[in-house]
């Protein structure tokens, strides 16, 4: 497979890239006088701005071979490893090479350590405290820049020690979760409720949950929420775990809690994304963090 | 008052002034963002007081402000000087005064505001990005005007740098900055992806390449042999790593993308090429540094000779330090890490800082009529404030860097897991945060010195003529 559209491009970087540093060593040859024997220092014979002028000192023999040892190794690296064109190097040498050559031998050293988790039930794991060990390293690296480093989430992003999920808190649903990712989206609806109505509906959403609201807009914001709200949110604002809606009864606010959180929410809608780990986390580690996740919300119950 | 027999040094002497002003403004941000680092909330969470608009803020203001002065009234009398002629079109050079100072006020008002392209060292948008190319297109035409109208045989070659850097900057600019405006605040790269990645960082390097090295020699070339009055040590060493450094640091760029989507060929040939260019850059220190041979006791009373030579020192440490990064299993360890900040402030302190500092001290009291800078024993202090605070900055961003690399790769022998979340790093990192703060101020803290013994030397002088010399026989 080459990189190049013709083999034109091959040559013309191979070419120019040894001529290049041949042409380097070639004018340092040149370039290189030793001091006649017996002779005083002597300069250039220009003089400048009075009392600037220049002694022609030869190269020092030192600095030569310094700059003859990087032309040689130059040529011997460009013959070893990839770099004239769409030349290999004799040694086969290439950045993916190297990577896959490091992820095998990791999955050949720790495969069966991972092997033997994949075959336990997550909610098993969630007990074990090897298996939660190394779920929460999994998780510090790949969970904890969102989710926080105790798993308690922050604002839009779902804390995962309560016993509220969003999409269900089975281990298949979080299984699922995790490598396929989430994408929750909730309308905008500012233009169509209105400054008013979606005043309204907001404080209809709080008096579901008990909080503080004004009972006056509640009510007329009821008929508003069955019409525009009920569909995912449910009759009564349980929500749906199917569509990932929350519920609006628990006094859990993903996006923050009150009346001017809320009417943000409604009025520009909301797009929260999970991003999915299949292809960045393998099948057993992805197992191994189900455990992990669920054990943040259960009561820990070790197994010696 | 100004006459053709005397050389133009007015602009010279806006820009050495303004080198110090920028200099402290620069350095200014430098340590208020270090300081953030350390206490997130220390600008209250305002926008645009905010770390990631501050940085390109720092950097814009220590490169071009502070480092592009210094260059402008560097090479500015260098070259009337070393060419026995007046500066060439001296509205225009009035010009590239003027416009390079609306340049940086521009920058230091559209960064903060969150105006960006997004382009390391290249962040300005493009209507100051077309401004840049006339400025410095009219640079060009002054100092190459001067040097073809010079009354003297041969090019000096402090020239050649301040030519190879003018010429080559100029070229830089106009490909990298190349982009689509979308509005007058936004634009979007012509290049895409991989490509992108690659002309920016040919860009980014040779910036470091020519900007801060060749430039820089330049500015060595003249006043080490000047303050030493020693002739130079070597024409022919001159003359080859002049031009082995301009041709091999062209290659260099795809070292900064080691590992990446850009394919292993090209990275390849920018490490090898890395490596070449350690021989060429030690050139120019070993002909600096060996200039004053036979006249080291100068170094021990001579404050502005411990600037200049100190700066070869740190240019030889960060030019070993380079190529070595350049290697890919050194630069896996590396890159991304507190080193690399490191190795850029070896050489931006050490290397660029002292020597324009050095540089700028031997102009002002000629500037303005004076035998020597208003306190010389000032100056020697400035010397071991900014010395310690290098040294201070870099090792703890060394320790830093190193711990950071091998934090990221430990990884657990039973279960291959990484042994460190990230931000365990960071909290590791905390303590050479400090350090780092504290180095940083001790620099800024000494040229607020310069500011001090400058502004006493201009205070007590006024603006001098100098008389170009009757036509040299050289």
């Amino acid at each position: 497979m080459s990189q190049f559209s013709s083999s034109f491009w091959d040559w013309y970087i191979g070419v120019i890239t040894v001529l290049a540093i041949i042409a380097c060593g070639v004018f340092l040859k040149m370039q290189s006088t030793r001091r006649v024997p017996g002779s005083g220092t002597e300069t250039t014979g220009h003089t400048w701005d009075e009392n600037l002028g220049e002694y022609n000192n030869p190269l020092p023999r030192w600095w030569m071979w310094l700059f003859y040892i990087t032309i040689v190794f130059g040529l011997a690296y460009l013959y070893l490893y990839p770099g004239l064109g769409s030349y290999r190097g004799s040694l086969g040498w290439t950045q993916v090479g190297q990577l896959q050559a490091e992820m095998d031998e990791a999955n050949r050293q720790y495969g069966p350590l991972y092997e033997k988790f994949s075959t336990l039930d997550p909610k098993e794991l969630s007990t074990q405290p090897e298996a939660v060990a190394i779920g929460q390293k999994l998780f510090m690296n790949h969970c904890a820049q969102c989710h926080a480093s105790d798993g308690a989430g922050s604002k839009g992003f779902p804390n995962l020690t309560d016993k509220d999920w969003l999409y269900g808190g089975t281990p298949e649903v979080i299984k699922t979760t995790i490598t396929q990712g989430r994408q929750g989206i909730m309308p905008p609806l500012g233009a169509a409720l209105g400054e008013q109505g979606t005043k309204n509906v907001t404080h209809y959403v709080l008096s579901l949950s008990g909080s503080t609201h004004d009972t006056l807009r509640a009510s007329q914001g009821q008929a508003l929420f069955a019409q525009s709200c009920a569909a995912c949110h449910g009759a009564e604002g349980k929500g749906n775990a199917q569509l990932g809606a929350p519920n609006l009864t628990d006094k859990i606010w993903l996006h923050g809690s009150g009346e001017a959180n809320l009417i943000e929410t409604i009025s520009k809608g909301r797009h929260n994304v999970m991003p999915a780990h299949q292809g960045l986390l393998s099948e057993a580690k992805i197992h191994l963090l189900t455990g992990y996740v669920l054990s943040l919300s259960t009561p820990v119950v070790t197994k010696q | 008052m100004q006459t053709d027999n005397a050389y133009n040094d007015r602009v010279v002497r806006q820009f050495a002034l303004m080198t110090v002003v920028w200099g402290l403004v620069g350095m200014l941000v430098g340590v208020l963002i270090a300081a953030q680092l350390i206490w997130p909330e220390l600008t209250f969470n305002i926008p645009w007081l905010s770390y990631g608009r501050l940085r390109p803020l720092h950097t814009n203001a220590v490169i071009f402000a502070f480092g592009g002065s210094a260059l402008f009234a560097t090479s500015y009398y260098v070259v009337q000087r070393t060419c026995h002629t007046r500066l060439f079109a001296g509205r225009l050079a009035e010009f590239t005064f003027w416009g390079w100072q609306l340049i940086i006020v521009l920058a230091a008002v559209t960064l903060p505001m969150g105006f960006t392209s997004g382009k390391e060292y290249a962040e300005l948008e493009w209507p100051i990005d077309l401004l840049i190319a006339v400025v410095w297109v009219s640079y060009a035409i002054v100092f190459f005007g001067t040097v073809f109208k010079r009354r003297v045989a041969h090019i000096y070659v402090a020239n050649w740098f301040f030519g190879a850097f003018i010429l080559t900057v100029a070229v830089l600019h106009i490909v990298n900055s190349a982009a689509i405006p979308v509005s007058l605040t936004k634009s979007y790269s012509v290049y895409a992806g991989a490509q992108d990645a690659m002309v920016q960082w040919w860009y980014g390097h040779n910036a470091v390449g020519f900007f801060l090295t060749a430039g820089f020699l330049g500015m060595m070339y003249y006043f080490i042999p000047k303050q030493a009055e020693r002739p130079v040590y070597s024409y022919r060493l001159s003359v080859v790593h002049f031009w082995a450094l301009i041709f091999t640091y062209m290659w260099a760029g795809p070292h900064h993308l080691h590992f990446t989507a850009l394919p292993d060929w090209a990275q390849s040939i920018g490490m090898v090429f890395s490596l070449i260019l350690l021989a060429p850059s030690w050139g120019g220190m070993i002909n600096g540094i060996m200039t004053l041979a036979g006249a080291w006791h100068k170094l021990r009373t001579d404050p502005i000779l411990k600037f200049l030579i100190v700066s070869l020192s740190f240019y030889g440490m960060s030019t070993f330090e380079g190529p070595m990064m350049s290697i890919k299993t050194v630069n896996a360890l590396s890159h991304y890490t507190d080193w690399t900040v490191g190795h850029v402030h070896s050489g931006a302190l050490g290397w660029v800082g002292l020597v324009s500092m050095g540089s700028i001290y031997f102009l002002v009291p000629r500037l303005f009529g004076q035998k020597q800078m208003w306190s010389v024993p000032l100056i020697n202090v400035h010397f071991w404030v900014a010395t310690l605070g290098i040294v201070l900055y870099i090792a703890a961003m060394w320790i830093a860097g190193v711990m950071q690399g091998l934090m990221w790769r430990a990884i657990s022998e039973t279960d291959g897991t990484l042994t460190y979340s990230f931000v365990e790093s960071v909290k590791a990192t905390y303590p050479y945060y400090v350090v780092r703060l504290l180095g940083g101020v001790l620099y800024l803290g000494g040229m607020l010195l310069m500011a001090y013994n400058v502004m006493r030397t201009v205070m007590a002088g006024q603006p001098a003529q100098s008389l170009i010399p009757a036509p040299a026989h050289a």
